[in-house]
């Protein structure tokens, strides 16, 4: 009697004990594993902030992204440039380099425009163009090393030849060339962003492929692509089910890396004159500002908070690009 | 093993092919070229003139003719004169080379050097205040735009401070020699160097720290440990050697590019490297010396796989090539 009931207690414990067991899917896992890293947390946060400043921020922001302002020499009173009665008096000119005042809470840069403002839309546009890039690689990437990887052979060959070839072009030097000739075939200002994202695009594909050939030859050999191709399913389905998500990870760490550094890139190329330019406010170009001695020496309002904005993104990106190649690595847990 | 590394070799030079004409092309397509803008500034000069200067300079005819008479010349090591500077191409990249060189390989030694130990000791105290704080500044370094960070130094130092100059290599009009020439030497390079060693961190101590983790977690560092052993010989004495075989490789595979010059950073200090002279020749449409140089970069790439993945094979006698 007494023998059964402490069975029947024992029964009631185990029972109890499972439902308290938290069953995690491997997904849940690697949230487990990302949130408990505090950088990529950090990053995180860094970016929804940014990403509130660039886009919310314009809506509260008074002023244009490429607004002029104008200054009464004698009066200090502040004119806008649609004012065009005021700015036609001799005594009004263009206010740059305005100091850090409640109207231009960084200043005016050397045109005379709002540096706060325009930091906000060169974030946006550093985002925006970085974002497009990394899906127009990934695209190309993806395609190519699944091919590669999956096919083998002569295709395999081919695709690794060309991915050697694309690998070996040194991209600055090459974007100083083509942006030359951007500007002789007229290409508009506000196209170029658009030609300046393919051609980065098409020039930076080659890691990607290259990665993803190698994580589809060993997951090729592993035993469940063995089960999956005796089980006799297509070949489109053991692409799709089996191959292309077991390489969702890397795929990710990748493009979130990528993003940062298509940032630095983009910044790079505006810095040197090549990238995008007016009417776009990139972050690059507004720190080119400090190629200007006096600029340089006096002016830290208007080359500072672009380059810190830009040092934000890119190590936001890289914190959780960190966080996630260490969430999905479960060789990385202890 | 040999019949490996010729068999590279001779995919290698398809690739450089490829590469090469790819390049070629797309400099021929650049709208202007040098004669142009030679005689640009003189209003008497014909067209007939022009074309005669063209096919002096070997720019004449068509893309396809222009490449093959470059090919002829590239395999026989001959890549023409620069435009620019009146010499071998072959010349002007080799002496300029050394000052890249010089400048990249003091940089990569200071960073092993800061790289690895803190690498292996952010990896042994994973999840701690130290790993975090070790980790945050490595990413913040490689996160940094190089040409923000360089004018970051120069506005304190430079301009600031008043202790290091500006720009360039030498003190112009001092014309020093012997040891005060290197030390005034040294004195500029302290800033780019600053550049290169800080952005350049992060990778080597995230790849330590990477492979450290993934080694502190092996069978055979447990065993060592349940042997009793020191905290510290298990990890520098069976773990740190191990992680030690990755990094080899990692630095060989980089020992090429340490020639190739940093355009932004030479560029904004002006240090007559390869990569401020890559950035004269764009602006000259200097094509014998651009087309020497990036194909120069691509030789240097391929020989960076290349011995990295010869390497691999002689650290770790587990890899095979056939």
């Amino acid at each position: 009697m007494a023998d059964s009931q402490t069975q029947l207690k024992h029964d009631k414990e185990t029972i109890e004990f499972e439902k308290n067991q938290v069953i995690l899917t491997p997904g849940q896992l690697i949230m487990k594993r990302f949130f408990r890293n505090k950088l990529a947390i950090l990053g995180l946060v860094i970016i929804i902030a940014v990403i509130l400043f660039a886009y919310i921020g314009p809506i509260f922001s008074p002023y244009g992204e490429y607004e002029l302002f104008y200054v009464d020499q004698n009066t200090g009173v502040e004119y806008h440039m649609d004012d065009k009665e005021a700015i036609k008096s001799p005594t009004v000119g263009v206010n740059v380099k305005a100091p850090i005042s409640k109207a231009h809470i960084l200043g005016t840069d050397t045109d005379g425009r709002d540096v706060f403002t325009r930091l906000m839309y060169g974030s946006r546009i550093s985002l925006e163009f970085s974002i497009a890039v990394t899906a127009i690689e990934m695209l190309i990437g993806i395609t190519l090393g699944g091919i590669a990887g999956y096919y083998g052979g002569k295709v395999d060959m081919v695709i690794m030849r060309l991915v050697e070839i694309f690998y070996c072009i040194p991209f600055v030097p090459l974007m100083l060339i083509v942006s030359s000739f951007m500007a002789a075939f007229g290409i508009a200002p506000e196209h170029k962003i658009y030609w300046l994202m393919l051609i980065m695009g098409l020039f930076n594909w080659s890691g990607v492929t290259r990665m993803v050939r190698g994580q589809v030859l060993t997951i090729r050999e592993m035993d469940y692509m063995a089960a999956a191709e005796a089980s006799g399913i297509s070949v489109r389905k053991k692409i799709f089910k089996h191959l292309i998500p077991n390489c969702i990870p890397i795929i990710i760490v990748m493009a979130t890396m990528d993003l940062g550094s298509f940032i630095i890139t983009e910044s790079t190329l505006s810095y040197l004159g090549v990238g995008l330019s007016t009417p776009f406010a990139s972050l690059g170009s507004m720190v080119n500002a400090v190629n200007d001695q006096i600029v340089m020496e006096n002016y830290l309002n208007i080359w500072m908070p672009p380059g810190i904005m830009l040092l934000l993104i890119v190590m936001a990106f890289n914190f959780i690009g960190d966080g996630l190649r260490d969430a999905f690595d479960p060789k990385m847990k202890r | 093993m040999k019949q490996y590394i010729i068999r590279r070799i001779l995919t290698s030079i398809i690739v450089l092919f490829g590469v090469s004409f790819l390049l070629y092309g797309i400099i021929r397509m650049m709208p202007g070229d040098f004669v142009q803008q030679m005689t640009s500034g003189n209003p008497e000069i014909t067209a007939e003139q022009k074309e005669k200067l063209r096919e002096q300079y070997g720019i004449g005819g068509s893309v396809i003719e222009g490449y093959v008479n470059w090919v002829k010349g590239a395999v026989k090591l001959d890549f023409g004169d620069s435009f620019k500077y009146k010499e071998p191409v072959m010349k002007v990249i080799s002496e300029r080379m050394w000052v890249s060189f010089s400048l990249a390989a003091i940089a990569l030694i200071i960073e092993l050097a800061i790289a690895i130990p803190l690498g292996v000791i952010a990896a042994t105290k994973q999840y701690s205040k130290t790993d975090y704080t070790i980790v945050f500044f490595a990413l913040a370094g490689i996160s940094l735009p190089s040409f923000f960070f360089a004018a970051l130094l120069r506005r304190v130092f430079a301009i600031g401070l008043k202790v290091l100059p500006l720009s360039g290599m030498v003190t112009a009009r001092a014309h020093y020699t012997g040891i005060a020439y290197y030390l005034d030497v040294a004195e500029h390079f302290i800033l780019p160097i600053t550049v290169f060693v800080i952005l350049g961190i992060g990778s080597w101590l995230r790849y330590t720290r990477t492979n450290m983790l993934e080694v502190l977690n092996m069978d055979y560092v447990r065993t060592a440990r349940a042997k009793g052993l020191d905290e510290r010989v298990v990890v520098f004495k069976h773990a740190f050697r191990n992680t030690l075989i990755p990094i080899v490789t990692f630095i060989g595979a980089q020992i090429p590019a340490l020639f190739s010059g940093a355009i932004i950073t030479e560029g904004i200090f002006s240090i007559p490297g390869l990569g401020k002279a890559a950035i004269d020749a764009v602006n000259e449409k200097d094509l014998p010396f651009l087309m020497g140089y990036l194909v120069f970069l691509a030789v240097l790439t391929l020989l960076g796989t290349l011995i990295s993945d010869i390497l691999y094979a002689v650290v770790d006698p587990r890899v095979r090539y056939n």
